[in-house]
């Protein structure tokens, strides 16, 4: 259990998916301009995050067997390509209010790089079923996280350019602020051993 | 051999359990869409430009459907006749879209503007703009770098002598160039109003002039000719009030610069007046002392 809830709050915190592996970036910047988009995009990357990691974890397994450990990433694209494609007409016909909610952002992010990076990684550190799933899950809250804290911060004091110098405008100064919160949460580093 | 068997094998079960699985999705999950939103999609233009504020065709004719409120007439690429299809299919009153189009409201061409730098960066008046108010004297007028050109999908709007000029048969007032120029110089008027006044700038008279030789000076000759009092000075700018104008093209004629322009045709004897004038004011010139 201890075990579990280290891994969850080391992945939220310490190696943050967006913030200090620069993974899901392009979603990040762009879904960011609005807190309730931030907010719809985060539940869509937790969701999709946990159910990938069921899924691929036991297709691992069979990889691994055939001893063709060397296509997962191909088969792990394809997997959660169809399974999110199926999940969102499972939705359209049982759960019409929570496809809504999560809208555009869960076809978009099938193929994003923050999914596959976790499935991928959950791997590689050698993680149990339930140990995956679990960092799966830290993945997207930490990607949630990242997401709505910069969210509040562009609503605040970037939605307005006009105190900023003119070449700093625009994407410019929303990259130098995504960098002052990733160094911000090098303070976390060395939290959990 | 063997080492290539088992790894397409393996790939091609998974593809083909997650084709199945989607098929079969497909089926048991099968959700009606309204029939409707069909329809009124089908005669919507397709072209996505987004000019009436949803994100593409698709999703104007999901909320035309869905909102009983909602306005009919907001696609301009389509105009009033795809206005009236989707009036008919939803069963609404269609309502009046009037027709608009792009008009850029300067006319500093090359040879009548002043530059006060040859701007040889980036091809974008956004991005001449950040580094100097503007490449030309007239810091309001249009910098012929093409933003409004990039911005048009439809192939509407092209540099011509140095500055931005709209094609009114290739135009679909879908607001693009509106929203990309930086001096803020393109408007949508009615296509039937045709006498504008191409200028912005709002400097005193004398400044303007010496910017730009179809700068609009403020002399209120305009305002006293005008029969329908349409037309006032504000800010050393004259501007035409759409409603009250009759576009009959007078202030156009004795504009003494080339800031008020017509599209119509001028009658014969408005324009002899206006050759008149020219002449006039050619004359003067040469009086002038050099």
């Amino acid at each position: 259990m201890v075990n579990l809830i280290v891994i969850f709050m080391a992945i939220v915190l310490v190696n943050n998916f967006v913030l200090s592996q620069f993974l899901g970036i392009c979603s990040f910047l762009g879904v960011s301009n609005k807190m309730s988009s931030s907010v719809g995009m985060g539940g869509a990357v937790v969701f999709v995050m946990v159910i990938a990691e069921l899924v691929t974890w036991p297709v691992m397994q069979i990889l691994n067997r055939f001893d063709i450990a060397y296509l997962q990433t191909v088969v792990f694209i394809l997997v959660i390509a169809a399974l999110v494609q199926f999940v969102e007409m499972f939705m359209k016909r049982y759960l019409p209010a929570l496809q809504k909610a999560l809208g555009i952002f869960l076809p978009l992010i099938t193929t994003n790089c923050a999914i596959l990076g976790a499935t991928i990684n959950a791997i590689s550190y050698g993680y149990s079923y339930l140990q995956s799933v679990v960092y799966a899950f830290g993945a997207g809250v930490g990607y949630m996280v990242a997401m709505v804290l910069f969210a509040g911060i562009r609503e605040e004091k970037l939605s307005n350019m006009d105190g900023i110098p003119a070449p700093f405008q625009g994407v410019g100064i929303i990259l130098v602020a995504a960098s002052i919160m990733a160094l911000s949460f090098m303070g976390f580093a060395g939290m959990f051993q | 051999m063997n080492g290539l068997i088992t790894p397409v094998l393996l790939v091609a079960v998974i593809g083909l359990t997650c084709a199945g699985l989607l098929v079969f999705a497909s089926k048991v999950f099968h959700v009606s869409v309204d029939e409707r939103i069909t329809l009124v999609r089908e005669v919507l233009p397709g072209a996505n430009c987004g000019g009436c504020g949803f994100a593409g065709c698709d999703d104007y004719a999901a909320n035309l459907v869905a909102d009983e409120g909602l306005s009919c007439t907001l696609c301009s690429p389509g105009g009033a006749g795809t206005a009236e299809a989707i009036a008919e299919i939803l069963g609404r009153a269609a309502g009046s879209a009037e027709p608009m189009v792009a008009q850029v409201m300067c006319n500093g061409v090359s040879g009548a503007r002043r530059t006060v730098l040859e701007w040889q960066g980036m091809s974008s008046c956004k991005g001449a703009k950040g580094w100097f108010s503007s490449p030309n004297a007239c810091m309001f007028g249009c910098m012929g770098l093409g933003d409004c050109a990039t911005a048009c999908q439809f192939d509407a709007i092209g540099i011509v002598d140095g500055i931005a000029k709209v094609n009114r048969e290739n135009c679909v007032a879908c607001g693009a160039c509106v929203g990309a120029c930086p001096q803020k110089l393109i408007k949508l008027v009615p296509v039937k109003s045709q006498v504008h006044v191409l200028c912005s700038s709002t400097d005193k008279g004398a400044v303007a002039r010496k910017n730009c030789d179809n700068a609009c000076i403020g002399c209120t000759k305009c305002t006293t000719v005008c029969n329908f009092d349409a037309i006032h000075i504000e800010d050393n700018l004259a501007r035409i009030d759409v409603e009250k104008c009759k576009s009959c093209g007078l202030c156009a004629v004795v504009c003494p610069t080339g800031a008020i322009n017509s599209f119509r045709k001028l009658p014969p004897r408005a324009a002899a007046e206006k050759a008149a004038a020219v002449k006039k004011a050619a004359a003067k010139k040469d009086e002038r002392p050099l």
